[in-house]
């Protein structure tokens, strides 16, 4: 004999209660899942620093070092590149590095600790890829505009050779500057913040 | 005469009353009525289950001499090509499919636009079919760094930087997804697990959703005409001939076509130009240098092109993720009546026609560097991209349509048009002079016949 007056609510709550328990547990298992695919303990700990000898770097000329796993520039201008990069700010996105990525010592229109010495993460701030160094002006192919810059191929960003994004294209921000410091005048260390300048 | 069963039989009989294998074999084969006018465009679906298998097979025997390391991958690539008994035979079939199989589902997605596949009852079959495309897409991106070329690298770097453009989260997202702070072994190992098992898993279960769906609602045709309407005494659609063996006969006939070109392409142009296999892929990764001209596989470009063609970060990704969205809303923002486009009005066909140009356009500009004249381009065909299908729900309200006939209509076939190719072909090379009549050049109905041809296109444009 079935009864028919069945206690719908009891089954009710045990289906309420098993469901429930069954998606905690089930969040509880998503957390070593999800998690196992972050960046691992090694990964974490290979971002040692890098020292670099600038003293070889002529004038105009631009030598890449891998920091992480990334390329970084470091770039010799000279004084002329110096007097363009303050004509500019009318033609730049975000020219005073309001939002940009750099260490406190290279918030500066030039954004260097010394102006002569640029140092910057050569990876376009739009997706990823690695602009190319066009220190030339207006060559055929970018145009009379160009007071030479970095020109990412992938997308047509324009940065100039401070590492400033200019108006108009996909990149939002300008190159990241990375934390560096010098040890002696020829010697940096990327990858190590400059101290703070003594109070 | 009392036959006694055989031991085969037997066998067979101890199976069937176990697995209802002949119940499953009518429903979906020798039982499943389809439209008996289905044309070139119909052959697609099932090319596409067979390159799916291609991809499986080839892609099961690279695994075995792969090897998912940042430190050996290109050489293993290299290896299989030089070293391995037939591994570029295999390595070809299984590049070679990846640009077929979007060929064959770009030509299947078009099926639909022309056809209106995607309408009421088969909302859900385009939905399906819309996932399929995308783990098709995933599927393929990741397959592509595998080689751990120059583009395989720069590639992976953009698209997944695609999801730091996503505020708040993306940075952390972006970092998950890569397992390290850069495209590195970890990106390419847990690609390889996707690639080799994750998204094939979800493929094969949507194939077999994306046909479940069809087959219970049934096949539309180029007429657009519901087959279930009209009946014979056995209950089955007066316009429909069973699956197998009609189609399935045919479908030998479109694969034999089929394989004739992509056995030309593995042969012969496996690189295809630089379209199929790109020629920076074949230099190894380098974290330090991104290739002067850096371009998606071609499969990619008509997105890639519209991610470019916004000059905002943000905007472009959700431009280019866009393009892909609008496409499952196709069903709800198509509000003509009548699902084919014989008899759907003029507007849909100049604006579809306008969509396959411009869809081409945003192809082949996504493969050429960034120049001025090209953004402006990429802008205006984007821009037409979205009006194809934001701008449906109004301008599909206008179109005049014309009758839907009660049943399938049959096309004259090839042969039956001899006549009249043969007529047109007198028209243009037949030259009266006086009584006689020879071969040469009529100009007269030469133009004639562009007139005629002129008038036809215009009148079935209308």
């Amino acid at each position: 004999m079935i009864d028919e007056t069945v206690d719908k609510s009891k089954r009710q709550f045990l289906t309420t209660a098993l469901t429930v328990v069954g998606a905690v547990g089930t969040g509880y298992l998503a957390v070593p899942f999800l998690s196992q695919m972050q960046p691992s303990v090694k990964a974490m700990a290979a971002g040692a620093p890098v020292e670099v000898d600038i003293s070889k770097i002529e004038e105009g000329q631009l030598i890449r070092v891998a920091w992480r796993g990334k390329p970084v520039w470091i770039l010799q201008r000279s004084p002329e590149t110096l007097e363009t990069l303050k004509t500019l700010d009318g033609q730049l996105r975000d020219p005073q590095s309001n939002e940009s990525d750099q260490p406190e010592s290279s918030k500066n229109p030039v954004r260097s600790m010394k102006p002569e010495i640029f140092v910057a993460v050569g990876l376009c701030t739009h997706l990823g890829c690695s602009p190319t160094f066009r220190p030339e002006v207006a060559p055929h192919d970018l145009g009379a505009d160009w007071k030479g810059g970095f020109f990412c191929p992938c997308h047509g960003s324009w940065f100039d050779l401070a590492g400033r994004v200019y108006k108009g294209v996909p990149a939002p921000t300008n190159l990241e500057v990375p934390p560096y410091r010098y040890v002696t005048d020829t010697q940096i260390i990327i990858g190590e913040a400059a101290e703070e300048k003594a109070a | 005469m009392n036959l006694k069963p055989t031991r085969l039989r037997m066998c067979g009989n101890w199976v069937l009353d176990r697995f209802p294998l002949a119940q499953v074999w009518n429903e979906h084969m020798a039982h499943y009525y389809a439209p008996k006018n289905f044309n070139f465009w119909y052959f697609f679906g099932s090319l596409a289950l067979l390159v799916l298998v291609n991809q499986f097979v080839t892609g099961i025997l690279l695994t075995m001499n792969y090897k998912p390391d940042a430190k050996f991958a290109f050489d293993s690539v290299e290896y299989i090509m030089r070293d391995v008994n037939w591994g570029w035979l295999v390595r070809y079939m299984h590049s070679t499919g990846a640009s077929a199989f979007f060929i064959v589902i770009y030509l299947h997605m078009f099926r639909g636009l022309l056809y209106g596949s995607f309408k009421q009852p088969r909302e859900l079959i385009w939905i399906f079919g819309m996932l399929l495309f995308v783990a098709l897409m995933a599927e393929a991106f990741m397959g592509y760094l595998l080689p751990w070329g120059q583009m395989s690298y720069w590639g992976a770097q953009v698209i997944i930087s695609l999801f730091s453009a996503i505020p708040v989260v993306g940075d952390d997202l972006a970092l998950w997804i890569r397992g390290d702070y850069v495209i590195s072994d970890a990106t390419l190992n847990r690609f390889f697990a996707f690639h080799v098992i994750a998204v094939p898993l979800v493929l094969v279960l949507l194939v077999f959703m994306h046909i479940v769906a069809l087959h219970e609602v049934g096949s539309n045709n180029p007429d657009g005409v519901n087959i279930k309407k009209s009946k014979d005494p056995w209950g089955h659609p007066t316009d429909g001939i069973p699956f197998h063996p009609y189609y399935t006969v045919k479908d030998v006939v479109g694969v034999a076509v089929f394989m004739i070109f992509f056995a030309t392409v593995i042969f012969y142009m496996p690189e295809m130009g630089g379209y199929f296999l790109e020629h920076a892929n074949f230099i190894p990764a380098d974290p330090m240098k991104t290739p002067e001209h850096i371009a998606p596989v071609w499969y990619f470009t008509p997105f890639y092109s519209i991610l470019r063609a916004i000059p905002d970060k943000f905007a472009g990704v959700i431009g280019m993720g866009g393009s892909i969205v609008v496409l499952f809303l196709l069903p709800w923002l198509d509000r003509g009546k009548v699902k084919s486009i014989r008899y759907r009005g003029g507007i849909y066909k100049k604006a579809l026609m306008l969509f396959v140009v411009s869809f081409i356009a945003l192809g082949y500009l996504g493969t050429q560097p960034v120049t001025p004249l090209a953004t402006t381009m990429a802008r205006i065909f984007t821009a037409y991209y979205f009006g194809f299908f934001l701008l449906m729900p109004i301008y599909t309200r206008w179109e005049k349509l014309k009758p839907v006939p009660s049943h399938i209509t049959m096309q004259p076939t090839l042969e039956e048009r001899i006549p009249e190719i043969k007529a047109v072909f007198d028209e243009v090379t037949l030259v009266t002079e006086g009584e006689n009549t020879k071969r040469g050049f009529n100009q007269t109905g030469a133009k004639n016949v562009l007139i005629r041809t002129a008038k036809n296109l215009k009148e079935s444009l209308d």
